[in-house]
């Protein structure tokens, strides 16, 4: 593995197994009585977010601190970030702290790149701007595998894990902003890795140019999408896109892109449902299908926590007693 | 000595635009004679200077350099901008108007006029701005700064784009009085809001906001009609994508009065180094694609881009290490472009050295209305001209830059050549690539 994780194409098909394979293995001491393993005790993970992302920044709190490493929680609310303070000066003060690792969120596109020139410890990318957010990449990845019984059935960390299969074959569709979304570039990078077919839908004026060079194909229709998909991923639609045109109303976009449950009826039988949260609820995704059995939406936040824990644990040398 | 302070020189063995080595007489800041008799041209007392392998072209001349001051002094100044050029080969670099306050009234083009003469490196045309403060609200007053001590020629409101189609029709023909020329920075203001980089297959994967080809074409197309329709004289800055060569190709088949340049870097660089996020590779117009830099490099061999224009534009460091979206848009360029059009069109076989003189000298002297400048080396000439190595490789070095800033995004890279010698009207300001 690299020393960092910036974005999903920094995994070998390999490596993103390794990942998912070391999260079983965790997610099951997760569900022992008690959580904590002593791995990173005495190392510091540091949580620089310069975006409010709560839920990303405690996915990621939990993780380290099942781990026994120390957090320092790091928000630009407050903080000399607030102030003026440069990426470069942050990167400095945290390097001075003796941060080991560096989960970063940041409205900037490539902000955790330039943050891994001016620190020696593994940065972790946590979503930048329109860019990445590999880490969720890989927890959506773990829930599909889950799903679709391909987990691995290894003992335990540092054991003789078994080996959980990868994605050949499933067909995943991801429906929305796939312009401005970080969570659609990791995924597509990350699932076509790991062997599935990925199919972007969207309107047009969503899709970035030159989408036609990404390893998926595209379709602008989603009805057509649905009875080929064996998992469907709905993106959060910012309704202040609506502003700049590109598409005319939220209802419009709700009728032609949203998932409702007359829609999800033309899923196959076994297909699944997610989204990465926050949902609205009414626009991309029904209630009716947000609650249904079909959606992994809860499972993807608790996954969220086992991925995180196998990320720092393969970055931060934890498994430097294995071959 | 010469009225010019430059006393006489014979400069032996020099290759005048790449030829057969031949002597190079210089007197009271004229060349004095070219060949066998340029020795007694020259007279008795002159300085000899060897220049046996070294490329003898007129002194270059730039269309498009920022040279900051007033205003940001921490970036550069005329002082330390002019020397720059000076090293880089240039004799006169035209200092674009977005200063600080902006180079709007006649003050203040005499002002930068004023320092550029007391620098003495280059000579120093100031370019107005067309309209006041760059708000593309109202004009400026283009006829005081023409009539000004600078004599202001070209007029442009580079870093924004004069958008409105009647201010520009307005400034095209307004300028018509007094022989001036509107350079126009095109760039369709609401097609390119928030834009980060080239938009392409790379500002897809790299999460970046896409500054599109068409926001610079449309532009093109519609001011070269404005020309036409007015009968006025249209210069294009830093000319980026394929398609533009295409509108500028026909318009020139026209017979219109259109003019272009295009930036060493532009010629050399893709959008492909943006995967780095590294900001010293951030400019306006954005780094194209690979299909561009080939259309640019045929176009500026088969003429339809006139001319090379740096766009030098320093900024401090703090303005480069920051996350992509928080930096400024620019590189510096004056000390590399010389290099780098070696590397982009003489390496390749699409210029000759009398190509680069051409391109780099007595066009952009032309476009400029200079008169003292991109003369022949010949008899008669001013004295103003630059001797060039070809041999070596090297990297290049930002710490060795005489810019007082260091954004060139050649750093470390391999560029031919080495500028050993410029004269300015017979007065070297620059020998064995130093400042004279």
């Amino acid at each position: 593995m690299n020393r960092h994780l910036i974005s999903a194409a920094d995994l070998s098909r390999d490596d993103a197994l390794r990942v998912l394979d070391t999260a079983d293995e965790l997610a099951r001491i997760s569900d022992r009585p008690i959580k904590k393993l002593p791995t990173l005790r005495g190392r510091t993970v540091v949580n620089l977010f310069f975006e409010d992302s709560t839920r990303t920044r405690i996915s990621f709190e939990a993780a380290a601190k099942r781990l026994s490493a120390d957090v320092i929680n790091f928000s630009a609310k407050g903080s000399s970030v607030a102030k003026g303070e440069s990426l470069k000066d942050t990167a400095l003060t945290l390097e001075a702290m003796g941060a080991d690792a560096v989960v970063i969120r940041h409205n900037a596109s490539g902000a955790p790149h330039r943050l891994a020139e001016w620190v020696r410890g593994s940065v972790i990318n946590a979503g930048d701007g329109a860019h990445e957010h590999p880490t969720q990449a890989l927890l959506d990845a773990f829930t599909i595998r889950r799903r679709f019984g391909r987990s691995s059935d290894g003992q335990g960390p540092g054991g003789q894990a078994g080996r959980g299969g990868t994605l050949d074959g499933l067909r995943v569709t991801i429906v929305g902003d796939i312009l401005h979304s970080r969570v659609a570039r990791s995924n597509v990078i990350l699932l076509h890795t790991l062997g599935a077919e990925v199919l972007l839908v969207a309107p047009p004026t969503l899709l970035p140019v030159a989408v036609d060079t990404w390893p998926c194909s595209i379709d602008y229709d989603l009805d057509a999408a649905l009875p080929k998909s064996d998992v469907v991923m709905m993106l959060r639609i910012q309704l202040e896109r609506m502003n700049a045109a590109f598409f005319p109303s939220v209802r419009e976009y709700s009728r032609r892109y949203g998932l409702d449950c007359a829609r999800m009826a033309q899923l196959p039988e076994r297909a699944i449902v997610m989204h990465p949260g926050p949902m609205n609820r009414g626009v991309e995704i029904a209630a009716g299908v947000a609650d249904s059995p079909r959606s992994t939406v809860v499972e993807q936040v608790a996954n969220g926590v086992s991925v995180r824990m196998a990320v720092l644990y393969l970055l931060l040398g934890g498994a430097e007693g294995d071959q | 000595m010469s009225a010019n302070g430059g006393g006489a020189w014979l400069i032996r063995g020099a290759r005048p635009l790449g030829g057969e080595p031949a002597d190079i007489g210089v007197r009271d800041g004229l060349v004095a004679g070219v060949g066998p008799g340029a020795a007694a041209e020259a007279g008795p007392g002159a300085q000899v200077l060897d220049a046996a392998g070294l490329i003898a072209l007129p002194g270059l001349v730039d269309l498009h350099t920022h040279l900051r001051e007033p205003g940001r002094e921490d970036a550069e100044t005329v002082e330390t901008g002019t020397m720059a050029a000076a090293l880089g080969g240039f004799t006169a670099v035209h200092a674009m108007a977005n200063t600080e306050p902006v180079a709007d009234t006649a003050g203040v083009v005499e002002q930068i006029w004023r320092l550029g003469r007391q620098a003495g490196h280059c000579d120093v045309l100031p370019v107005g701005a067309v309209t006041s403060g760059l708000a593309g609200q109202q004009l400026a007053e283009l006829g005081a700064m023409a009539d000004s001590a600078a004599r202001v020629r070209i007029f442009s409101d580079d870093g924004r784009c004069v958008s409105d189609a009647v201010l520009m029709r307005r400034a095209l023909e307004y300028v018509k009085a007094f022989d001036g020329v509107i350079a126009q920075h095109a760039q369709e203001p609401r097609l390119t809001e928030g834009a980060q980089m080239n938009e392409g297959e790379m500002s897809g994967r790299l999460g970046l906001t896409g500054w599109p080809a068409v926001a610079e074409e449309a532009v093109i197309a519609r001011d070269c009609l404005l020309a036409a329709h007015v009968g006025s004289a249209l210069h294009l800055c830093h000319v980026s994508t394929a398609g533009s060569v295409e509108i500028i190709r026909w318009a020139k088949s026209k017979g219109w009065r259109v003019t272009a340049e295009v930036t060493p870097h532009h010629l050399l660089l893709t959008d492909d180094l943006v995967a780095s996020y590294d900001p010293v590779y951030k400019v306006n117009p954005p780094l194209r694609t690979a299909a561009d830099v080939a259309a640019l490099r045929g176009a500026l061999a088969d003429g339809t881009i006139d001319c090379v224009a740096t766009d030098h534009a320093p900024h401090p460091l703090e303005y480069k290490e920051t996350e992509w979206a928080a930096a400024a848009f620019g590189m510096t360029g004056l000390e590399t472009a010389l290099r780098a059009v070696h590397e982009a069109m003489v390496e390749t076989g699409l210029l000759d050295w009398a190509g680069v003189a051409d391109r780099m000298s007595a066009r952009p002297a032309a476009i400029g209305r200079l008169s003292g400048h991109g003369q022949p080396l010949a008899p008669g000439s001013a004295a103003s001209l630059t001797l060039y190595d070809p041999g070596p490789r090297e990297a290049v070095d930002p710490a060795s830059h005489a810019s007082r800033s260091r954004n060139t995004p050649f750093a470390g890279r391999v560029l031919p050549g080495r500028v050993v010698a410029t004269f300015l009207r017979g007065r070297p300001t620059v020998l064995d690539g130093k400042l004279a």
